[in-house]
């Protein structure tokens, strides 16, 4: 983790500050949400505590606390109680692997009375070169925690909900693997960071022998693969469970799913799984198809040189541009989330064969198809560098 | 190593502070000194709890499961493939990988057509 006792402390704490990035990001989504839905529907939403109802969720949070612990009586109770902690569990370890923005290099440093060594920090949890892999490994853990929920509470509707989750989450991870090995393709690597590197500047390819270049778009992954862009981004909502795909908790069939014997900070456990899972997705999507942390046609050398020339030092400069890297890939994430919302909002809910007939014999088709016809242009296109 | 330790330290970080969070749901609660049997029942809708040990399970649910494993293990192969493509290309063997995968996905193409044809995804 580290050379000596100082990297080793910054590396820790970053993951501490990124998973805690993950969980306060909640109350917001969740007043978002709120909100959101409350625009759609032409309602007001809260808007009592605090300015404009920001500390509704707060409050939510306190009252949480001091709900009456419950178990059922022929619940399984270990599984019960550790469902919920599962339910954290591959949110934070998928956002831990992805970047969130450019490293930061430290030049030799006095602290303490003490040098401290050259160093590069990654604004990520942890450098894998995997990385790809090891997301969609930690996101398909989610499973588990469904199933745990269902077995542990031992009602009838828990299992059925939990059953038809795991069902629909398996499912639907086939088209959501199969859609991202156009970018594979493209990209040739499983390493996030290669990835982003690859959608700098303007769109420019090679083509057939022929230089193609237009200026004026980003060189973003989405208009190599739309198709695997939009497979991936309806995948990842039968991932998480959102709405139109929300069948593990359709509340007029089967009271509230898996989570239905649940109250209190458990239910809410869930809920930081459930919007951590979505942060992952949306991250995700911005990394593979809208440029990961980059500003198009903004380069990272010319923000760092705009604020060296604005007299801060060397390392004060090399922070604060991974500093406007990190929000300008924060807004691209929260509008990914506000996508979700909006969809929630917006679409009903699909019947479960429905469902079913989406996933494995449209889906899957496409993103079959999706996969093909990218290797067979590359193919054509020979020695074609994207 | 180096590079697992991170994780196992996350993985940790988390369990610890997912199981505080229940503990303290759990300290902070009110109690109730004498719960009624009722109570203690898992929800249902007004009706008398009734055993769920065993309930019927549809066979389409195992059916998905074995149809996941056998296609995504299919899947998983194709990550290798995809990362190694475009060397091939530049290495003028681009024909040979391609139909090289080609063989392969014509047999995954039958047997996603195959299993539709012999519905074994109709849900009802």
């Amino acid at each position: 983790m580290g050379s000596d006792i100082l990297e080793i402390s910054i590396n820790a704490i970053k993951l501490i500050v990124i998973f805690l990035l993950m969980v306060q990001l909640v109350p917001f989504l969740v007043w978002v949400e709120r909100r959101g839905s409350a625009f759609i529907q032409n309602r007001f939403g809260p808007n009592r505590v605090g300015p404009l109802g920001l500390l509704q969720l707060l409050a939510d949070a306190i009252k949480f606390l001091w709900k009456e612990e419950f178990v059922p009586q022929k619940g399984r109770a270990f599984l019960f109680y550790a469902a919920p902690v599962v339910a954290l569990l591959p949110g934070a370890l998928a956002f831990a692997a992805i970047p969130l923005s450019v490293p930061v290099y430290l030049e030799k440093f006095e602290l303490f009375g003490q040098t401290w060594g050259p160093y590069r920090i990654a604004i990520q949890g942890y450098e894998l070169g995997i990385g790809i892999v090891f997301v969609l490994d930690a996101s398909s853990l989610g499973a588990y925690s469904l199933l745990m929920a269902g077995w542990g509470s031992s009602n009838k509707y828990s299992l059925l909900g939990a059953l038809r989750a795991s069902a629909q989450v398996i499912s639907y991870e086939l088209s959501l693997g199969l859609s991202l090995v156009g970018v594979l393709l493209l990209y040739q690597s499983f390493d996030f960071s290669d990835i982003i590197s690859a959608q700098v500047g303007p769109l420019s390819f090679f083509f057939a022998g022929h230089d193609v270049k237009v200026p004026f778009l980003p060189n973003w992954g989405i208009f190599y693969q739309p198709l695997g862009a939009l497979l991936f981004f309806a995948a990842t909502f039968a991932e998480t469970n959102r709405l139109p795909f929300d069948l593990p908790e359709a509340e007029s069939e089967l009271v509230a799913g898996y989570h239905t014997e649940y109250g209190g900070l458990k239910m809410l456990m869930f809920y930081i799984g459930e919007y951590g899972h979505m942060l992952v997705a949306s991250a995700l999507m911005v990394t593979f198809f809208f440029g990961g942390y980059h500003i198009p046609f903004i380069s990272i050398e010319g923000v760092r040189t705009f604020f060296l020339d604005h007299g801060f030092s060397l390392n004060g400069s090399n922070l604060l541009t991974s500093l406007v890297f990190h929000l300008v890939f924060l807004l691209k994430v929260l509008f990914f989330l506000w996508v979700f919302i909006w969809v929630r909002w917006t679409l009903p809910r699909f019947r479960y064969d429905q469902l079913m007939d989406l996933g494995w014999k449209v889906m899957l088709p496409w993103a079959l198809c999706n996969t093909i016809v990218t290797a067979l242009v590359l193919l054509v296109a020979k020695e074609a560098r994207f | 190593m180096e590079t697992l330790l991170p994780i196992l330290f996350l993985f940790v970080f988390v369990v610890i502070f997912g199981s505080f969070l229940v503990f303290i749901a759990s300290k902070f609660g009110p109690k109730v000194k004498a719960p009624s049997q009722v109570k203690e029942e898992s929800y249902e809708c007004g009706l008398e709890v009734q055993e769920s040990k065993t309930t019927k399970i549809s066979i389409r649910f195992y059916l998905t499961a074995i149809l996941f494993i056998l296609f995504d293990i299919e899947i998983i192969f194709m990550y290798p493939w995809a990362v190694a493509y475009k060397d091939f290309l530049g290495s003028g063997k681009g024909l040979y990988i391609f139909l090289g995968m080609g063989v392969f996905l014509a047999i995954f193409i039958y047997g996603l057509f195959w299993e539709i044809k012999s519905k074994a995804l109709e849900w009802e």
